[in-house]
Order: structure tokens, then C-alpha cells, then sequence
């Protein structure tokens, strides 16, 4: 069984004229120890993904159908309550802004005890062993000198650093990091997840990364989603993907990366944008940039179908895998 | 070589943050004393760039980047330092005698959000720079202007009665870029056009950019974090470090041999598709602030090649054999 | 997105102003209310029975009437008389419309300063910012009524009863204009320093536009809607300044009443048993001010500018 497995989910955010379907039937599964890049432009609806799954999403979204199996628990299911014991303990989230995380008031010591205390019964000396031992692990220069400092006394990197160091507190099972060095310098980002990756693989903790970057996503994971328009339109592993990727939209945004292209050279361009939540067009989500719709895609969702070890939703790649079975059969 | 079009010699811009004479004021060991603290943003630069080119300026935050572009366009006045334009010294020009360079310098902002004023329609934010420039065009040739202008950006100019708010950050961007070439400038200064787009946008972004180089004979000067970028897009590329050009090269020399350490842990840090894990060169310790300079060569706190005559003395830029210039005391002393 | 060009009442009519406004109960029950005001104030003198100006029309034999449905009333004087027996609802009327337009007026008076000052001082910053915040802050630190009441004992001394009479109206708009633009200028102030951090007004900058062109075309209408806002919950502080006024004797004269000075009037009768000629009016003054903060509020929620509150 998987550690965590989403199926179907459904997100909505309830505005004048209607809800908003922000995630339309997404479904994936997490192993333990395993690194899962997610992978869209903004408005893809990757962050609502990582932010429902520990129930954060903030009103008018609610989570409107659908599983979130956490080790056979459904998560959508549970109560708040519960919930708490969940967050930060077994699931750790890591956000883009390190000051979502930290309270600029307490010190670095106080918040990283007063997180462990939350959530075990142990003694404010021992809490902060721990705490400091997680500040080695992350290598910050003189960790005993942070525990009693303020965020505002460190950099942008640090920060982040501290985050993970907290994120690592409780040895939780998965670690969710939206975008978290976006904000960062090309440096310090590489630096940063260097990092997390080398920590995950020590601690054998999985790892959900939300994230635009796909030269980050091939670097750091084993799998990897795409995501458009609230749905999941490809997944499989990573280097499958990256290498050979089977959807029009996947292809695009390889192609559109500046470091395909000929220096000096137009770069290939998907033309449009993605669409607002407002007006998702029918079918496919993706027909009206799309160089190969057809009239099918304009009719209804395609469904998935695999090609190697990736699943993609596309009725071109579809075809595709299904005249190439005939090709076989006819030779045979 | 002919003469650049823009010219920048030993441009400095300092921020001070020390406010008014009161508040410098600090009482220290029994009796008081004046201190002042400034941001040093830019530590002279020299930059020539060339009609027709692309020249790229990149480097972390705070390497003052984006200070020099502002400090270009006359947004800031530089503390010392000169800015020439086509042999023209503008620094020091004002009132009448600048709005010539108004017109043939032009700029893009980085946030499309905020460099449409909300309340102008697209008609009326572009039409009023050309009114502005061209007071003797009817109101015919106005118009006429504005749609060729939408037009060549992509943009329906059935679309110009709509308020920016209404419309994507690309399709903004392109806006933007359409306000800047309604004026018919010569040089584009770019202040991190595209980072604030989605993927699938910036390429489409960094086309039309192209696209108008070559149809109007565009200089740019391209300011970005983004070294992929830079390999695509520059003639030539000037790596900042805290306030200093470290390095100044060719595109393509500069992403084959790299020669500061700088630029080599700049070049390793980008994530590349064909990566399977991150394989950067580590800097020790993080970029220190602008306000307390390092002796020497701002660098040497993180570099592991610096001895003592970098922690004193600050490197000139020399001449490579690859026809750049770098500035550091280890590639002149042939230790790197 | 459609290339159909989409009308100003389109827009309006999908706004997010509109959709509230419609859903705000009180907002509308309000502008109603304040509407039915101002309208019955502008026709006034069309819509009262008599003009309480004309002496002609006043015989001091109906003075101290009752409201209708109280003994002794006359139902030609449905809302009753004053001391000096003019017809209260007639005099209401055209008081309202003496509190309205010293209300407006003060207003636009503060607004036109107020705009120009705090545009002034926050984007051209510097000494200019110090000085005139400063005389803000000086100005602010005297009580409104107070600069008023020794602005208009002054000029009741040198202009003499009569004369002030005629010229009390514009008077009471200056006064109270000009005590008052800090509050404007200074929530001009506040939001000129967000809006000039932003691209647009480097763009106009770069494009060569000059400081007038900038401050007015770019940036003043990007701060209106809390100069609105603040405007709005201005009219009625200028409206019970203005009666504090009239009430202290330092305000309208009982020739041209507004409500301030009809509520002064009455109250020297309310001891011999005549109420109403205090309190009508001062409840038609309490109904016109609540209503105007009530919309104020609403328009603050409405547009949410984190704005100076004064």
C-alpha cells in the first residue's frame, strides 16, 4: 500500500456565480521515501493540491469529493482535530515565504521546542537537543548561536534552512515543499535543495515538490505530474518524461525552455495561455493552444492512457499508441 | 569599432540610510559621534553597449543590477559616474534637454501587474506617449500608430478600450512592451522582463522581444537573474557581484570558459534538464550586505581560490585571450 | 476573451461595487434614504407649503403651533410651528437644504485642498512633505470648533449682524473647509507614497512626462477611491460641525435656518412646553448624518483602503 494515495479529489471554491472547480478528479499515490515532483504554471492548481492534502486550503475552497489516504486513514474524512495531530508531526509542509512559518517575535529555540511540545510529551531541555541536532543536520554555521536569534537576524537562505530544520523535527513519514526556493538567488536555491534531497534520501522521508522549475523537478525527482487547468495531464517517471515527453503541453514547456533552444534562435512557444478557472474550456482543457486538437478534444476530458511507464490524458497520444498496435498486429 | 550608443564610466550609487542629522547621531564610550551608513548599490561600473546588441547584466539580488539600469534611464541620478548616449552626456541634463533621450531610450518593468497604471484604458495608455512626443500627429496618425503598435505585439486592438486589470500578465507584458516601441525608441533598457511570467509565456515574451530587435533595430540592455536566459538571448553578458562587474565576456565565451569563480558557481547552479542530481560548485557563506563592503575584492569571503592580495586590493577588469575581460587576481596571477 | 467592446454601465453593472451594493440591505435602505433628502432639499421650494424667507408669509399669531394630532393644531402646519411662527415643515426643508450645501460645500472645499497638499507633500517628499505636514499637524492639534468659533467671532465682530447674515453661508464653508483638509491630505498623503513605488508611475516617469502631468493624470486616480470614501464620512462631520455651530450662535442666522440653528432656536421654548421645535429638526439631523456614516462605512468595506482614520 502506498503511504499516500489521492483518488479522485475534487476542489472547489465557492465564489459569486458559481464554484470554482480548482481540482477536477486528481488522483496519485506517494511511496514511502519517495520524491514526487509537481509540475504546472500558475492557476495549474499544483499548490491547492499540496495544500488540501493536509486540509489547508483556505475558505471560500473546500474539498468537494473524493479520498486522501494517508497510510489507510482518509484525511479529507477526519476532523480538525485530528488533523492537527497529523500536520507538522507526520506531514511537514515547507512554503515559498519562510515568514508563513516563522513568527517574527519568538525566537528561532522557542518556535522549534514549542512545534515538538505540540505534539510529544518531552521536557524543554530535551525539545531542544532536538532542535539543535536538526539545525547540525540542515549545516547551519553555528547552530547553538540561532536558537537564540530572530528570523530577522538571518538571511533569506538561512531562512529556509531553519524551515527545513523544522519541517525535519518530528521525523515526519512526508515533507510538502510549495515553491520553496523560488524566492531564493540561482545559488542559494541549488545550495537549498541540494539539501533537501540529501536529507530526504538520509531520512528516507518522502517528498511532494511543488514547483515551475523543471530543471529542478529532473534534478531532485523520481517521479514527477503535470498539472493543467486542474487536472493532471501526465504522470510518470521523471526522466521518462523529461526525456520523451508524450503531451502536447508537457512537450511545449520542455520546448519553451530557453536552454533548448538555438541561442539566438526564436524558441518554440505554446501560443495563448492558460485559462482562467472562470472559463475552462470543454474537453480537454488544453484543446484551444493545442496544435493537434481535433474535434474530439473539444467534446470531453480524454481519458488516461499508457505509453511506457507514463500515463498521459490525450486523445492524440492515443491514437498514436493505438496505430502503432495495429502496426504490430498487421506484422505479425 | 564604432563609438557605443551607451556609455556608463565609473557610475557609484549609494543609498543613504542614515536619515537626518539627528538621527545620525549615536552615543558611544560617553560622548556622541556621527555615523552614517549608506547602501553601496553600485561600486563603479564601466559598460559600453554596442548598437544592435543585446548586452545582458546579470548576477544575484543586491549585486545592483537592476540600480544600474534605473540609474541609466535617469530614474536615479548616479552619485559619481558619468552616462553617455551616443556621444551625448545625459546624466546631468534636465527640464527641456533631456526629453530627446525620453523618446530613443525606452524601458520594460518587471511586473506586468504594476507598470500599467489601472485606471488608463490600453487606448489611452498608449496613445499618450506618442501625443506626448509627436504633438504635431493628427488624431488619425495618433490612432493609426497606436493599432500598428498593438498589432505587432499581438495584441487585438479591438481590445483598447479595456482596462490592463482585464487582461493576462503576458498579455500585459506585451502592453507594455507595445507602450515602450509606440515611441519608435532605439534602445530598450529591460529590467527582468519575463520572471514574473509563466514558462509557456516567457518564451512567448522573449519572442516578440526578439521579433522587435529585428524589425526596429533595437539595442537592448537585458537585466536577469536567469542565465539560461542570458545563453539564449545576450550578444554579450556582464556578471555582477555587490556592486561590481567581475566579468564581461562574449555569450558563447562566457558559458564555455568562464573564467571569474564567480560565473563558474553561477554557471554550475543553473538546473539543467539533463541533470539527475545537483551538481553546483559550493560557495562558502551567503552574499554579504551592500552596506559594509568587503576590502579587496567583494568576492573573496566566498571564494576558494582568494589569499591575501584579495582580501586587500581590489581587481581591475583585464583582458582575457578569449576577448573578455574578468577581474580577479587569480586569473591574472594564472593560478585559475 | 471576446473582442465585443463592453459599455461603462456593462461594467458597472458586473462590478464588484454594484454586486454588493445590491446585497447590502442597509446600503441601500441608506442611499434611499439620503436620496429622498437631498431631493427634497433641492425642491424645496417647490415642494414646502411656504417660504419660511418671505416675512410676508409669516404671522407671529402662529407661533408655538403643535404638531398635527396634538390639541391645538393647525392642519395647514402639519409638523407644527416655531417661536416665530413660521410652518416647521417648510423651514425643515429648506434647512436641510442649508446643512446639505454647507456640508457639500466644506467638503469640496477640503477636498480641493486636501488633494492638492497631500499630493504635493507625498510625492514631492522632502522639505515640502515636512512643511506642509507639519502645518497639518498644528492645524489638527486645534479642535475644528474651536478655530471656527474664533474664525466666526472674529468675523461677527467686524462685519456686524446684519451682514454677517448674508455672507454667514459661505462663511461656514470656508471655515469649516479649511479646518478640515489635514484629514483629506493626509489619506492622499498615505496612499500618493504606495502609488508612487509603483511601475506605472516609473513608466510615466521614463517616458518623459512632466511632475504636474504625473501627480494628476497618473497618480491622483489611482487614490480616489479613499479620498471617496473619507468624503463621504467628511459631509456628515461637516453637516454637525456646522449645527454645533448654528447652535452655539456662531452659525447660520434664524433668518436662512439650517438645522443646527433651528435646533438653537427651539431650544429655548422646550422648557415652556413647545418640544417639537427642537426636536424634529434635531431628529431629521440625526437621520441625515446616520445615513451618510452608514454608506461611509459601507464604501470603506466596500473598497477597502487601509486608510487613515481621523
Amino acid at each position: 500500500m502506498a503511504l499516500l494515495e489521492v483518488n479522485d479529489l475534487d476542489v472547489r471554491f465557492a465564489v459569486r456565480g458559481g464554484d470554482l472547480k480548482a481540482l477536477r478528479g486528481i488522483s496519485f499515490s506517494l511511496d514511502k521515501g519517495e520524491r514526487l515532483g509537481l509540475v504546472g504554471e500558475s492557476g495549474a492548481g499544483k499548490s491547492v493540491a499540496a495544500f488540501s492534502i493536509l486540509n489547508l486550503i483556505a475558505k471560500p475552497g473546500y474539498i468537494a469529493g473524493g479520498q486522501i489516504l494517508f497510510e489507510g486513514r482518509d484525511l479529507a474524512a477526519m476532523s480538525e482535530r485530528e488533523l492537527r495531530g497529523i500536520r507538522g508531526n507526520r506531514i511537514a509542509m515547507i512554503f515559498q515565504d519562510p515568514m508563513m512559518t516563522l513568527n517574527p517575535v519568538l525566537t528561532i529555540g522557542t518556535q522549534m521546542v514549542e512545534a515538538i511540545q505540540a505534539h510529544r510529551k518531552i521536557s524543554k531541555k530535551e525539545a531542544r537537543k532536538i532542535a539543535l541536532d536538526r539545525l547540525q543536520k540542515v549545516q547551519i554555521p553555528s547552530p547553538e548561536k540561532r536558537l537564540d536569534q530572530y528570523p530577522h537576524e538571518l538571511s533569506g537562505g538561512m531562512r529556509q534552512r531553519v524551515i527545513i530544520a523544522i519541517a525535519l523535527l518530528l521525523d515526519p513519514e512526508i515533507i510538502i515543499a510549495d515553491e520553496p526556493t523560488t524566492a531564493l538567488d540561482v545559488t542559494i536555491q541549488a545550495e537549498i535543495m541540494a539539501l533537501l534531497l540529501d536529507l530526504c534520501e538520509q531520512e528516507n522521508v518522502a517528498l511532494m515538490l511543488i514547483t515551475h522549475d523543471l530543471g529542478v523537478v529532473s534534478q531532485v525527482t523520481q517521479r514527477m505530474l503535470v498539472m493543467y487547468s486542474g487536472r493532471i495531464i501526465e504522470q510518470g517517471p521523471t526522466r521518462e518524461i523529461i526525456n520523451d515527453a508524450q503531451h502536447p503541453y508537457t512537450q511545449g514547456l520542455i520546448n519553451a525552455l530557453p536552454q533548448m533552444g538555438e541561442p539566438g534562435e526564436r524558441l518554440f512557444q505554446i501560443p495563448g495561455s492558460m485559462p482562467s478557472l472562470k472559463n475552462v474550456p470543454t474537453g480537454c482543457p488544453f484543446h484551444p493552444r493545442c496544435h493537434f486538437a481535433t474535434e474530439q478534444c473539444k467534446q470531453a476530458m480524454p481519458e488516461y492512457v499508457r505509453s511506457g511507464n507514463v500515463n498521459v490524458a490525450c486523445y492524440e497520444v492515443a491514437n498514436l499508441i493505438e496505430q502503432e498496435k495495429r502496426m504490430q498486429e498487421a506484422e505479425s | 569599432m564604432t563609438s557605443p550608443l551607451v556609455k556608463i564610466r565609473s557610475l557609484e550609487k549609494r543609498f543613504d540610510l542614515s536619515g537626518s542629522l539627528l538621527e545620525q547621531l549615536r552615543f558611544e564610550n560617553g560622548r556622541f559621534r556621527r555615523k552614517q551608513e549608506a547602501v553601496h548599490a553600485i561600486n563603479g561600473v564601466d559598460l559600453d553597449v554596442h548598437k544592435g546588441e543585446t548586452l545582458c547584466v546579470v548576477g544575484e539580488s543586491g549585486c545592483g543590477k537592476s540600480t544600474v539600469a534605473r540609474t541609466v534611464m535617469g530614474l536615479l541620478s548616479p552619485s559619481a559616474g558619468e552616462i553617455h548616449y551616443d556621444g551625448e552626456r545625459i546624466d546631468h541634463l534636465d527640464g527641456k534637454a533631456v526629453q530627446p533621450y525620453r523618446r530613443k531610450m525606452q524601458m520594460i518593468f518587471q511586473n506586468p501587474y504594476a507598470s500599467l497604471n489601472p485606471r488608463m484604458t490600453i487606448q489611452q495608455t498608449l496613445e499618450e506617449p506618442i501625443r506626448f512626443h509627436y504633438p504635431q500627429w493628427s488624431a488619425t496618425e495618433v490612432r493609426d500608430k497606436v493599432h500598428e503598435v498593438m498589432h505587432s505585439v499581438g495584441i487585438d486592438p479591438d481590445w483598447g478600450s479595456r482596462f490592463g486589470h482585464e487582461f493576462s500578465g503576458g498579455q500585459r507584458q506585451r502592453i507594455a512592451i507595445a507602450r515602450a516601441l509606440a515611441v519608435d525608441p532605439e534602445f530598450i533598457v529591460a529590467d527582468e522582463p519575463i520572471s514574473a511570467l509563466d514558462v509557456s509565456i516567457q518564451a512567448q515574451v522573449l519572442n516578440l522581444l526578439m521579433d522587435a530587435q529585428e524589425s526596429c533595430s533595437l539595442t537592448y540592455l537585458f537585466i536577469t537573474h536567469d542565465l539560461a536566459v542570458v545563453e539564449h538571448f545576450g550578444t554579450r553578458v556582464a556578471v555582477m557581484y555587490l556592486g561590481r562587474v567581475c566579468e564581461l565576456a562574449d555569450t558563447k565565451t562566457l558559458f564555455a570558459t568562464p573564467r571569474h569563480p564567480y560565473t563558474q558557481a553561477l554557471l554550475s547552479a543553473i538546473p539543467r534538464l539533463e541533470d539527475d542530481r545537483p551538481n553546483h560548485i559550493r560557495l562558502q557563506g551567503e552574499v554579504p550586505t551592500p552596506v559594509q563592503l568587503p576590502s579587496g575584492c567583494v568576492f573573496h569571503g566566498r571564494c576558494p581560490y582568494a589569499n591575501d592580495r584579495c582580501r586587500q586590493e581590489i581587481p581591475q577588469l583585464i583582458a582575457t585571450d578569449g576577448g573578455g575581460q574578468v577581474a580577479c587576481h587569480a586569473v591574472e596571477e594564472g593560478r585559475l | 476573451m471576446t473582442t465585443a467592446t463592453v459599455s461603462r454601465w456593462d461594467r458597472f453593472r458586473e462590478s464588484f461595487f454594484w454586486y454588493s451594493f445590491k446585497r447590502d440591505k442597509i446600503a441601500i435602505l441608506s442611499t434611499l434614504v439620503l436620496l429622498l433628502m437631498v431631493l427634497a432639499a433641492i425642491f424645496a421650494p417647490w415642494l414646502a407649503p411656504t417660504d419660511p424667507y418671505d416675512l410676508a408669509q409669516i404671522n407671529i399669531m402662529n407661533s408655538e403651533l403643535p404638531p398635527v394630532g396634538l390639541d391645538g393644531a393647525d392642519a395647514a402646519f402639519p409638523l407644527g410651528t416655531d417661536a416665530q411662527g413660521r410652518d416647521l415643515l417648510s423651514t425643515i426643508l429648506y434647512g436641510t437644504r442649508v446643512s446639505l450645501l454647507i456640508g457639500f460645500g466644506a467638503v469640496l472645499l477640503q477636498g480641493a485642498l486636501g488633494i492638492l497638499f497631500g499630493l504635493l507633500a507625498g510625492y514631492l517628499g522632502g522639505k515640502v512633505d515636512a512643511v506642509l505636514m507639519r502645518i497639518a499637524d498644528v492645524q489638527l492639534s486645534f479642535s475644528t470648533l474651536m478655530v471656527a468659533i474664533i474664525v466666526g467671532a472674529v468675523f461677527k465682530a467686524s462685519f456686524g449682524n446684519l451682514m454677517f447674515g448674508e455672507i454667514a453661508i459661505y462663511m461656514l464653508i470656508f471655515i469649516i473647509g479649511v479646518a478640515e483638509w489635514p484629514q483629506i491630505a493626509r489619506t492622499v498623503r498615505a496612499s500618493v507614497l504606495a502609488e508612487k513605488k509603483k511601475e506605472y508611475v516609473d513608466a510615466a516617469k521614463v517616458m518623459g512626462f512632466g511632475t504636474g502631468r504625473i501627480m494628476f493624470r497618473h497618480i491622483l486616480p489611482n487614490t480616489l477611491s479613499p479620498i471617496f470614501v473619507i468624503a463621504t464620512v467628511q459631509i456628515a462631520n461637516a453637516i454637525i460641525s456646522e449645527a454645533a455651530l448654528s447652535f452655539l450662535g456662531l452659525g447660520m442666522p434664524e433668518t436662512q435656518p439650517s438645522l443646527g440653528s433651528l435646533i438653537k432656536s427651539g431650544f429655548d421654548y422646550i422648557q415652556s412646553g413647545s418640544w417639537w421645535i427642537t426636536l424634529i429638526p434635531g431628529l431629521v439631523l440625526v437621520v441625515l448624518v446616520l445615513v451618510i456614516n452608514l454608506l461611509g462605512d459601507w464604501l470603506r468595506d466596500v473598497m477597502n483602503p487601509r486608510l487613515y482614520k481621523g
